[in-house]
């Protein structure tokens, strides 16, 4: 009798394990892995959460190429101050045993809310302590700074001081707060269209020359007639069905996609995937949409899908308005919603309206989504960089891109330095003042007398 | 029976004593000691560095005076400085796998993190200011891992290299004269299994 009773707690027993293991399997090999994620993930990853093989090794934790693959070519293109090879001399092995700089994820670790800072940097904010604990002896100005404000001091950072060495600051001393002739850069985007299609821009397309079958919808045919597409002889088909490697056209699509872009716009579209618009779709994850951001964003705007479309129109191609329409049809955070009444905005409309002087109207496109120099073997020219992130946190970096062509070097030291200036969208003066410039003018003008 | 027993107890030991004195020696014949591996390189960056800094930075900066060699070189699109370029051959080499490292290091540095850090390299460092054309060589652990290390003089070769030095707000010494020992190479070949 004993018998058979523990033979029935054994197959009971068996039965659960082999339910829980078909269900936690399910759930692992299953599109949905939401059970196995520990904790919340930080503003920088929490949109590909669920992709847990984008930094994840299995049986090798987080590789440091799974880092490099999306971050790598940034850190490399400012000349990061702390790279990996600076560590990996002998010489450094004692501070490695402290902090092991070589590794990424040795200060930004995922999946620990509870310790995460600024930067998803999840060290304790005094780390530059540990090798930097002489600094007063090399510079006596530094001798009453406390330790945890060598970052948040608007003077340096860990990766990126392109706009922060002592010797830029020292070539840009005594500039305005604005600069006499302020201007952003024009885009320049012909030559390489004319690089990838010899046959672009012969001549302005019209209504006659479109070359969709069939009908077309009105609104479709009259947004494209005026755009930039019609202008540089883009037609219907070079996008809807486009010629394909052999040369034949490919069947019709409705809704070509962002691939029907790539042919001509693929640095855009590495951008665009590179930042928090496309990152989802760089990882193979459905587009991204409002309601699944951290940010405050317009209730009307769930449910949009983003895309090159969501933000340029299909047909319209407009680039004036997602430089700015775009942006707040979605975003509905203070800095967004201040920006309708900002000195920037108040110029962006009077160059729209036509009596601002060229490149002098600032939209959320000028800042967040630069203008910047490219290189290409042969071409040189400025195009539009879609990584809004890439110059957003720590906001130093925008400094060199954007501030600087319009205002002084402390000017936009203090502006960004400012949060409540930031939050109101730069309405009014900066509140307080970064000493790094006055720092750096002091040391210049010291006697350069031997040490004994 | 016996001249077998003789034989064996004489040959035997020979041959093993003569086999134990061969493979004690520690290495086949031909190949090289780390001492003679750090010269050998040394003489090749130090040559490779003195023809970039004679014929590349002092004759066009100094003597054509058409171009600069400075510190921030890809923003102001000038020459790459000689210590810079030696610094990045080293980065270079690590990134190609090289078991090997040498840096450039100095009592006087502009940079404080190029000051001595281990014991080997200071008192290496002084000693090699202190014996004019001498090198310096030991043993040292780090990270749990023993290095033979080597340290060279590092003299100022080209009058370019005693100028800006001397005129450079964060250099600690400002009376470098051509020929001066102005810092030293350290290369350091992982020794052991």
């Amino acid at each position: 009798m004993a018998d058979t009773k523990q033979k029935r707690w054994w197959l009971a027993a068996g039965l659960v394990m082999l339910a829980l293991s078909g269900y936690f399997s399910a759930r692992l090999f299953g599109d949905d892995r939401r059970l196995f994620l520990p904790n919340t993930t930080s503003h920088g990853h929490h949109q590909i959460e669920l992709a847990c093989d984008t930094c994840h090794t299995p049986f090798a934790g987080v590789k440091q190429e799974a880092c490099n693959q999306c971050h790598g070519e940034e850190l490399a293109a400012v000349n990061d101050s702390h790279p990996r090879k600076k560590f990996e001399d002998p010489r450094n092995a004692d501070r490695l045993t402290v902090l092991d700089a070589r590794y990424c994820v040795t200060c930004h670790v995922e999946h620990q809310p509870e310790r995460t800072l600024a930067m998803g940097v999840t060290q304790p904010v005094d780390f530059c302590f540990n090798c930097h604990a002489e600094i007063a002896k090399d510079r006596p100005s530094h001798k009453n700074y406390a330790f945890d404000g060598c970052a948040a001091s608007g003077c340096h950072n860990f990766h990126d001081n392109t706009a922060l060495y002592e010797d830029f600051l020292v070539k840009h001393l005594n500039e305005p707060a604005t600069l006499a002739r302020p201007a952003v850069a024009k885009r320049d985007l012909k030559p390489w269209i004319k690089l990838v299609s010899p046959n672009s821009y012969q001549r302005t397309l019209t209504r006659a020359d479109a070359d969709a079958p069939g009908a077309m919808a009105p609104k479709h045919l009259d947004e494209w007639v005026g755009s930039a597409h019609a202008r540089a002889g883009v037609n219907c088909r070079d996008c809807h069905a486009p010629a394909q490697v052999d040369g034949a056209r490919a069947a019709w699509q409705d809704k070509p996609g962002a691939a029907a872009c790539n042919s001509c716009h693929e640095r855009e579209q590495q951008g665009f995937q590179a930042g928090r618009h496309g990152m989802r779709l760089a990882q193979k994850l459905s587009p991204m949409r409002p309601e699944l951001a951290r940010q405050p964003m317009q209730p009307d705007a769930h449910g949009r899908e983003l895309g090159c479309s969501s933000c340029h129109g299909a047909h319209a191609v407009n680039v004036r308005r997602a430089a700015v329409e775009s942006c707040v049809e979605c975003h509905d955070d203070q800095h967004s919603k201040a920006y309708a009444d900002s000195p920037h905005a108040r110029l962006w409309r009077a160059e729209q309206a036509g009596h601002g002087a060229a490149g002098s109207g600032v939209s959320c496109a000028t800042c967040h989504l630069p203008r910047e120099l490219h290189r290409d073997v042969d071409l040189k020219g400025i195009r539009v960089q879609h990584n809004q992130n890439a110059n957003l946190r720590p906001n130093e970096k925008m400094i060199r891109g954007v501030c600087m062509h319009c205002h002084g070097l402390g000017f936009s030291i203090d502006a960004l330095a400012d949060p409540a200036l930031i939050q109101r969208n730069f309405t009014g003066r900066p509140a307080a003042h970064v000493e790094s410039l006055d720092l750096a003018a002091t040391r210049l003008k010291q006697p350069r007398k031997p040490k004994p | 029976m016996r001249k077998l027993k003789t034989v064996t107890r004489t040959v035997v030991p020979l041959v093993i004593l003569a086999s134990v004195a061969a493979c004690s020696g520690g290495k086949p014949a031909g190949s090289i000691t780390p001492q003679q591996l750090t010269d050998s390189l040394h003489t090749v960056l130090s040559t490779d560095r003195a023809v970039y800094t004679k014929l590349i930075v002092n004759r066009l900066q100094n003597e054509e005076k058409i171009i600069k060699a400075t510190e921030h070189w890809k923003e102001e699109k000038t020459l790459v400085l000689p210590a810079q370029m030696f610094r990045a051959g080293a980065e270079m080499v690590r990134d190609k796998g090289a078991t090997f490292s040498y840096s450039l290091l100095s009592t006087w540095p502009i940079n404080k993190q190029n000051a001595p850090k281990t014991e080997a390299e200071k008192t290496g460092l002084d000693y090699i200011v202190a014996n004019k054309g001498k090198n310096y060589y030991t043993e040292e652990t780090l990270g749990g891992k023993k290095y033979f290390t080597a340290v060279y003089p590092d003299p100022a070769v080209a009058p370019a290299c005693v100028t800006c030095h001397n005129d450079h707000k964060d250099s600690p010494k400002k009376d470098f004269k051509l020929g001066d020992t102005m810092g030293g190479v350290v290369i350091r070949v992982p020794m052991g299994s």
